[in-house]
């Protein structure tokens, strides 16, 4: 349906002086929908963030959001609000200034500015806070402000770029949570970089996969995972063992092996290590194609030990033509 | 027994020999700097000194009565500090948009242009004086007010460029994307941002350059004489016609605004702030 599509790109190119950029890059946001953008640094997501949010100029191609041309607009001008990686709260002002200066802008009455800060920040549970100056809080908090202060502008698209990657692992996963839950509450359309698979897997509607300057693959996470189009994006998103035959090479998921003790029917081999990993336990076995990996489940693992012959089949498994080179 | 508290081979043998080295070299080094500052206090508080006395005989503020009442030295220090204003503020209006472009734009040529101000300070100053001397005849400005406040923002020309360039240098671009995202122009964000977080340096600057100029005397000298007679050229003046007595305490008058400019100066700036200014990228 037309009428749903919130952000479009078309056909957008965007080269540096060295030769790096983004090139035919063609992506539809519908609306309410959380797109995560996912390549190793320097494929070029930010590149396409910044183009979106108006600090770039593309060099070829549209951008549009509810059907209108927004890339000849300067950033101030355009209907997106950004998330940075460092926050870039505003150091000389307080969490309330912070907050009012793009209300200000938009010559919201006082009163009206007020009842709205008051209410964002109980959003981001940050309330009580207004007099606070950015270097007074916490890494997390300074997230949760910055983000509030985009939200306050009711942006059409909002951009995060990399916004949880200053912040350790356990206050990541929780801001997480709480941007899928804020995102799917206030139905905002939304356009999330990272570096990060697991990141990407847990919170998207649609992940794009990037891979020098191209888009390699977009899709939902559970296609992306069960489907990677090529062996770049199957070794980009969660584990994988490339088996690597004359003609083609096999990839198999850690989960889709199955471990049996002693010969039989499929790939020979020994234990190398058991590892436990909670509810699973991951064993290595160094087998006649090198080493594979597999994840088994916790209870039925009692009996491995290291350099005990086993036997390996593979329940699942994608094949992909020699010639491909994974960069990881 | 008795020990001699003031023997110096005891003093030799607790602190070993280089720290008594050191001990001698700061007694001299404080006796030649604080020495004629305290003369300086002497005299300017000495109501009655005669020969062959060695302190004055009567301690009194006799003399600053007297400064005071002097009406061309009293005129000399409130012209002073209206060029020092008048000419920090001005070269804060032209050079704080020249640092900023200087800042934020890498063209060719750039780091010619940051050297440039620093060759108006880099030659004896009394022969761009006379250049400058030539020209002002020319266009009229010798003995002029205006003529006066150009000699004095050149003082502080380069100065106010090199540490208001790397105070904008300082602020992360992405301070001001964000003032763009959240709907400011460019002018407001410049404003409300730029301006704001680059104040410290600026404010170093500006107390520099209002130092530099109560402090300018030879330019002063050649080109307001005899209309404009700020406190250091009134200096000369004092030198010679006046007792020493009074002398002094117009010198002391003369350092109580620059210390105090340097009071600030240490409180509220470090001296990072000051080393990271005169870096040249």
């Amino acid at each position: 349906m037309a009428e749903d599509i919130k952000l479009e790109i078309r056909n957008m190119t965007k080269k540096y002086k060295t030769g790096d950029g983004v090139e035919n890059i063609n992506l539809k946001v519908r609306k309410g929908e959380l797109v995560t953008l996912l390549g190793p640094s320097g494929c070029g997501k930010t590149t396409i963030l910044r183009t979106i949010a108006g600090f770039l100029k593309c060099d070829e191609g549209e951008i549009l959001i509810d059907g209108k041309r927004i890339d000849h607009l300067p950033p101030e001008k355009r209907p997106t609000a950004m998330v940075f990686q460092n926050y870039n709260l505003w150091p000389h002002m307080t969490v309330y200034e912070n907050l009012a200066f793009g209300l200000k802008l938009r010559k919201v009455p006082k009163q009206e500015r007020d009842r709205q800060i008051k209410e964002i920040l109980e959003l981001v549970k940050m309330s009580g806070m207004e007099k606070k100056y950015p270097s007074q809080l916490s890494g997390g908090q300074q997230q949760r402000i910055a983000i509030a202060r985009c939200l306050l502008l009711k942006p059409d698209v909002l951009l995060l770029d990399e916004p949880f990657s200053a912040l350790d692992a356990k206050i990541r996963s929780q801001m997480r949570e709480e941007l899928r839950k804020l995102q799917i509450d206030l139905k905002i359309t939304v356009v999330f970089v990272t570096h990060d698979q697991e990141e990407a897997m847990a919170l998207s509607d649609r992940i794009v996969v990037m891979e020098k300057g191209h888009i390699v693959q977009v899709d939902t996470p559970a296609n992306i995972y069960e489907n990677p189009i090529n062996k770049y994006v199957a070794s980009f998103i969660g584990e994988m063992n490339f088996i690597e035959l004359e003609d083609k090479t096999i990839a198999v998921r850690p989960e889709h092996v199955s471990v049996k003790s002693g010969e039989g029917n499929g790939i020979k081999g020994t234990v190398r290590a058991v590892m436990i990993l909670g509810h699973y336990v991951e064993i290595t076995v160094d087998s006649e194609y090198g080493i594979i990996k597999a994840y088994v489940p916790n209870e039925s693992v009692v009996s491995y030990y290291p350099g005990e012959s086993v036997t390996l089949s593979f329940s699942k498994f994608l094949e992909y033509p020699k010639d491909e080179k994974v960069v990881m | 027994m008795t020990l001699g508290l003031f023997n110096p081979r005891r003093w030799y043998y607790i602190l070993g020999r280089k720290k008594i080295t050191e001990l001698i070299i700061l007694c001299v080094f404080i006796v030649f700097f604080y020495g004629p500052l305290i003369h300086l206090f002497i005299l300017a508080f000495a109501d009655k000194y005669e020969y062959p006395w060695v302190l004055p005989r009567e301690f009194g503020i006799r003399w600053w009565e007297y400064v005071f009442k002097q009406k061309s030295l009293v005129s000399s220090m409130s012209l002073s500090f209206t060029f020092a204003f008048l000419s920090t503020a001005i070269s804060m209006v032209i050079c704080l948009p020249a640092a900023f472009i200087l800042s934020r734009y890498n063209f060719k040529g750039r780091k010619l242009i940051m050297l440039s101000f620093l060759i108006g300070n880099a030659f004896p100053k009394i022969g761009l004086y006379t250049s400058i001397g030539i020209i002002y005849y020319k266009l009229g400005l010798m003995g002029t007010f205006v003529g006066v406040l150009i000699i004095h923002m050149i003082e502080s020309m380069m100065i106010m460029i090199w540490l208001p360039t790397s105070a904008f240098r300082s602020v992360p671009r992405q301070m001001e994307e964000a003032a763009r995202d959240v709907g400011a122009g460019p002018v407001r964000t410049f404003f409300s941002i730029t301006l704001p977080l680059a104040w410290p340096g600026i404010a170093v600057a500006a107390v520099f350059a209002f130092i530099a100029s109560l402090g300018e005397n030879q330019g002063t000298l050649l080109v307001g004489l005899p209309t404009y007679k700020t406190m250091p050229v009134e200096m000369y003046g004092v030198i010679l016609d006046y007792p020493a007595t009074a002398g002094a305490v117009f010198a002391l008058i003369l350092m109580i605004p620059h210390l105090l400019l340097l009071l600030l100066l240490r409180r509220y700036i470090g001296p990072e702030t000051l080393s990271k200014g005169f870096k040249m990228n």
